[in-house]
């Protein structure tokens, strides 16, 4: 296996290592604070941040040091970060690892952060569901705040940052950024029309930044070894850094490997993953969590980075793939996923709501051998009419299952229509209905 | 009356947020930890301590899966159904849960000591097949690890086969090895 520099799973590598306060400093942890807070200029760590190339690990990769510099120069009132650790796209469960095994260095980003963007106080936006990591956070914080690197006058620095957890309660949608600010006001977790974007009008209509967990645990390592470290990591100019890469599905060794950004998906499923679980072939890959159209192994040479996949038809997302062998059914799992949006769409714009309903029941009618061919027609157009027709990218995100394996695997859906055609199980037409 | 239960604990949640209303949801985990559910006299209270109208907390309560509206089993079975786990087997999970309880999705056993439903991805992917049972995780599920939990929740009420701090797959000791 190639051997590549772990940044964010270097420390909980380390055999023994607890992700205490004491093994985080051990390990050279809140270095980073030490020497930017009241060292280095705000401006001068967005900058830094910038010049990394850091782009956001969520899902969308948008340029955090961009992303921060967009917040009003000339406002003085309060400001917030809310760390968007909702980690809930499904294929994806890397945020989870990095908060248990390593919160102080979440942590650390998070004080770094708020003090370039002016902020004093920083939400962790936490999905409800994650009990344990929600308690271990909040140890954390209260060792950190005992230890003087998060509270009032940081180091003696007179910088305030506070942090507090705040739990989701089941919601995907929360994960986008402005229905996470919608939920953490206590309402119905529904994303906003943008513009105005959360950079100045965000939580409570203040400015504010929503950044990824994994984002923000990169930032003490490109404050403590440079931009231009960061920079010459991956597949630069625009992809850069490392990435936590989450593998699911038939392998042999599923679970998190951090690579830099730039290795395929072959090195990533065989070398990594340990290859397939069984002597079948892969069937299909989804690249980057539910949101992000399936793959051929055609596509097992594509680079892991934001443009390569870019081009490839997908999207790197939020890093989660998911690897399907021979022998799956493409229908079964895209009505799988098209389930999922189905029950988490928010129900705020038409089209996502109806039309995630009547996608699931035609998946379904055809899954059952009820279908007939006029479904495959119904199906893209559904899709057509629901992508960029809605507030936020669930939309998109909805239809890409359905999308995805409609372009490679259309035949597995003619044979189950031909299927019901041959045995005459079609559905009757519906009474009234003219065509 | 949860003001006079949890007086400290209320204040502390409040003082947290700027604006009262971000109290709610936390308010309303506080109001399920003892009864499974919260209760519309629960409600009702939470309402009144944020200064909003019940409808308010009803329409927000109404849109999370996390907050029960009734009462639910003792031990509180949701299974992840979604692609992820379902490619290495959570709909054989299912059918095993089903089979020893007797009880299918959305119901609970006789004794209310288990209740079931299926559920949309808990962020588990690469340890599936998975479940949790009230606030802990049981992944990487057998039959067998099955049957353990279900014994150990029934005489002790928890199980050690729950998940700790999440790493996977496991750092080794041995160089140069997985």
């Amino acid at each position: 296996m190639p051997q590549h520099e772990l940044i964010l799973l270097k420390n909980m590598m380390q055999p023994g290592y607890t992700g205490s306060l004491a093994d985080y400093e051990k390990a050279g942890g809140y270095q980073a604070l030490r020497t930017t807070l009241g060292k280095v200029a705000p401006a001068d760590v967005t900058t830094a941040v910038r010049k990394s190339g850091l782009r956001g690990r969520g899902g969308a990769g948008f340029p955090t040091g961009v992303k921060w510099g967009f917040l009003p120069k000339d406002y003085h009132g309060p400001r917030y970060l809310c760390c968007n650790a909702d980690e809930s796209e499904p294929g994806t469960f890397k945020d989870r690892q990095l908060m248990e095994r390593d919160p102080h260095q979440m942590l650390e980003g998070i004080v770094l952060a708020c003090y370039a963007i002016g902020a004093e106080s920083a939400y962790i936006y936490i999905r409800g569901e994650l009990v344990l990591c929600a308690k271990l956070l909040e140890q954390a914080i209260d060792e950190a705040r005992t230890a003087g690197y998060i509270g009032k006058n940081i180091l003696g620095t007179g910088i305030n940052v506070d942090v507090w957890v705040h739990r989701g309660a089941g919601a995907y949608i929360c994960g986008e950024e402005t229905a996470l600010l919608e939920s953490l006001e206590g309402k119905r977790g529904l994303p906003r029309i943008k513009p105005p974007f959360p950079a100045t009008h965000g939580l409570y209509n203040k400015p504010t930044v929503v950044n990824n967990v994994e984002t923000l645990a990169n930032l003490p390592h490109i404050l403590a070894r440079g931009a231009d470290w960061f920079a010459s990591i991956g597949s630069p100019p625009k992809s850069t850094g490392t990435r936590v890469f989450c593998v699911s599905g038939h392998v042999k060794r599923p679970g998190n490997y951090e690579v830099p950004m730039g290795v395929t998906f072959r090195e990533l499923v065989y070398e990594h993953a340990g290859g397939m679980r069984s002597n079948k072939p892969i069937k299909a890959f989804i690249p980057g969590g539910a949101s992000a159209p399936f793959l051929t192994p055609a596509h097992l040479d594509v680079k892991l980075d934001f443009e390569s996949v870019a081009a490839a038809g997908s999207m790197l997302g939020s890093g989660g793939v998911t690897v399907m062998e021979e022998g799956t059914s493409m229908v079964w799992a895209a009505l799988r996923l098209m389930e999922f949006f189905y029950h988490e769409s928010c129900g705020k714009c038409s089209p996502c709501r109806e039309g995630s309903s009547w996608l699931v029941q035609t998946m379904r009618r055809i899954l059952a051998k009820r279908g007939r061919m006029e479904d495959l027609e119904t199906l893209s157009d559904l899709c057509k009419n629901i992508a960029g027709r809605t507030v936020c990218a669930f939309g998109d995100a909805e239809v890409a299952p359905i999308q995805g394996t409609l372009k490679y695997w259309r035949e597995e859906y003619v044979a189950l229509i031909r299927e019901a055609e041959a045995a005459n199980l079609i559905m009757p037409e519906p009474a009234g209905v003219k065509h | 009356m949860l003001r006079d239960t949890y007086k400290d604990e209320i204040e502390e949640i409040l003082s947290r947020y700027p604006v009262k209303r971000s109290a709610l949801i936390p308010l309303l985990y506080m109001a399920q930890r003892d009864h499974g559910y919260v209760s519309e006299s629960a409600m009702k209270e939470i309402a009144q301590l944020l200064g909003l109208t019940p409808p308010q907390v009803y329409e927000t309560i109404t849109f999370y899966t996390m907050f029960n509206l009734k009462p639910v089993g003792k031990f509180h079975i949701q299974v992840c159904k979604s692609l992820m786990c379902a490619l290495v087997g959570s709909d054989t999970v299912l059918e095993w849960i089903k089979a020893k309880l007797g009880i299918g999705p959305g119901e609970s056993t006789p004794d209310r000591l288990f209740s079931l439903c299926l559920v949309e991805c808990l962020a588990a992917c690469g340890t599936g097949p998975m479940m949790q049972i009230n606030d802990d995780y049981y992944e990487r599920l057998t039959e067998e690890k099955l049957d353990r939990i279900l014994s150990d929740l029934r005489s002790t009420g928890t199980s050690a086969l729950k998940s700790g701090p999440f790493m996977w797959p496991e750092p080794v000791t041995v160089k140069g090895e997985r």
